[in-house]
């Protein structure tokens, strides 16, 4: 039905589009129509951002615009030009781990690990703003991200973990 | 994947361009903010405008300037809002049901203008296009009845704004520009006769602003029911505004009602009541079984309307004790 209505009344324009993704300066050619979530996956080959609902419902396509979680599933890659555009794959710098995702893995906080993406993303944004959250603190900033799976506990536990290092290794640093 | 159906795209940068736009497609083309509300309606093909305005590049139309009243730009995002500290200070309601609305990632993409022209909602309605033609269709979309009232001749979908209770209330103002002028109204006279015709806002005029006066001196507050406190649409929502004199006595009161009809409902027979009276526990009783009668929950959103409506009694009774200060037997937030 999508491919038959894509061509409908010759409304199959495409936009050439120029994304600023993970720090890197990339440009598309895609109909205007796709969301984010689309040209992140099937133009950029970043399928880390996974699709659930796509009705902003689920939270698991989350992705950072402007260093602020959106939904990318209900947001058009055009009205993102100019504005830096952050998935999961970019949270790992130089091969190590973002300290949250090497504290959901040691914590063992992803099951079917679908919606993690999202998490990884919302806990980011909310660490550079907030290095020291409560747990209700996290439990809102996280309030947009459903797990079927967890039951959340460890997801909560492995963002404050990453958060208590984060916090040590920036007091290293200015030692 | 669930795509949306195609369109042209088109950012102009003032709303003047944006309304003259709008008028010359007529039908065909929509306006679009954060996107929160229409792209999903989009995707269940409820609109399939061949022509999106984005908004989202309109000058001057994302601020939140305070003077003596407060002027938030329609593109001011429901985070950023919630998340002012000059509108957390002097219009906590403000604050607060902008940041009860939807879930974070919605609230960082989803506009104060959007929320004020959020689309009304129905169990019979926010379907997939599937869905909606196995049962027929409704009156709003491609049917001839409203499967929630058949007998009906109007559509009853829900006003499902949380910030249009608070801005009645407060008796705050919009901007609407049209192609060849702008006008101002206020946000009660925003809300159309039904659910279809929800808005009284032309199709092709732009809403850039809302005006809301200093309420120095008035208690305010809004509270929301829904099933999750993460991310739900209001099943109901509370907005209440007093001032009181020097005697403690209620000078002026508003009350208004949100998710229990097709526009917010204004309980002007509980503000007439309270009007000369002291707040106290009684008084709040008696108000709130005033308040909740014009409230008409059909069974067409989450919870069992009977329930609805009589939360409605309960939820205005503590909207008034937390502005008198009284406990409203709330529980706490999760401890950290």
């Amino acid at each position: 039905m999508n491919d038959r209505s894509n061509r409908r009344g010759g409304l199959l324009e495409k936009a050439r589009i120029r994304l600023r993704v993970n720090g890197e300066e990339r440009e598309v050619l895609a109909p205007v129509h796709h969301t984010l979530l689309e040209v992140l996956r099937e133009e950029l080959g970043l399928p880390g951002t996974k699709h659930g609902c796509e009705l902003g419902e689920c939270g698991t396509c989350t992705v950072l615009v402007g260093g602020q979680p959106v939904l990318s599933c209900l947001t058009l890659p055009v009205e993102c030009e100019g504005r830096e555009v952050t998935t999961v794959e970019g949270l790992a710098a130089g091969g190590a781990l973002h300290p949250l995702q090497q504290a959901f893995a040691e914590l063992g906080s992803a099951q079917c690990g679908y919606c993690i993406p999202g998490f990884l993303l919302s806990a980011a944004a909310l660490l550079r703003e907030r290095p020291s959250p409560t747990r209700q603190e996290i439990a809102e900033a996280t309030a947009g991200n459903l797990c079927r799976c967890t039951g959340y506990l460890k997801i909560l536990e492995a963002i404050e973990l990453a958060a208590a290092r984060m916090r040590s290794r920036m007091e290293n640093a200015s030692d | 994947m669930l795509r949306l159906p195609p369109f042209r795209y088109v950012a102009p940068r003032t709303a003047g361009e944006a309304a003259r736009i709008l008028a010359g497609h007529g039908p065909e083309a929509m306006a679009v903010a954060g996107g929160t509300d229409l792209f999903p309606n989009m995707k269940r093909r409820q609109f399939t405008p061949r022509l999106l305005v984005g908004l989202r590049n309109l000058e001057g139309a994302s601020g939140v300037q305070a003077n003596g009243g407060l002027t938030v730009g329609a593109l001011a995002t429901l985070s950023a809002v919630a998340a002012s500290p000059v509108v957390t200070a002097r219009w906590p309601a403000v604050a607060r049901s902008a940041g009860l609305v939807s879930s974070p990632p919605l609230r960082n993409a989803g506009t104060m203008g959007g929320n004020l022209c959020v689309d009304t909602r129905c169990n019979y309605y926010n379907q997939s296009e599937s869905w909606r033609a196995s049962i027929g269709y409704c009156m709003k979309k491609d049917g001839e009845v409203c499967l929630v009232a058949p007998g009906s001749d109007k559509c009853w979908a829900l006003s499902s704004s949380d910030t249009a209770p608070v801005m009645i209330a407060l008796g705050a103002e919009v901007t609407l520009v049209g192609p060849s002028g702008e006008r101002r109204i206020a946000v009660s006279d925003l809300y159309g006769p039904d659910g279809i015709a929800y808005l009284t806002k032309r199709p092709e005029e732009v809403l850039t602003a809302i005006h809301v006066p200093d309420r120095s001196g008035w208690a305010t507050t809004y509270r929301k029911v829904r099933r999750r406190g993460s991310i739900d649409f209001p099943v109901l929502g509370v907005a209440v505004a007093v001032r009181r004199g020097a005697s403690r006595q209620v000078e002026e009161a508003r009350i208004v009602l949100g998710a229990v009809h097709t526009a917010p409902v204004e309980a002007a027979d509980a503000e007439e009541f309270l009007r000369g009276r002291p707040l106290d526990p009684e008084t709040i009783e008696m108000a709130a079984g005033i308040a909740y009668k014009p409230a008409k929950p059909l069974d067409n959103a989450d919870l069992a309307y009977a329930w609805r409506k009589r939360m409605a009694r309960i939820e205005v009774a503590r909207a008034l004790r937390e502005v008198a200060g009284l406990p409203t037997g709330d529980l706490p937030a999760i401890a950290s």
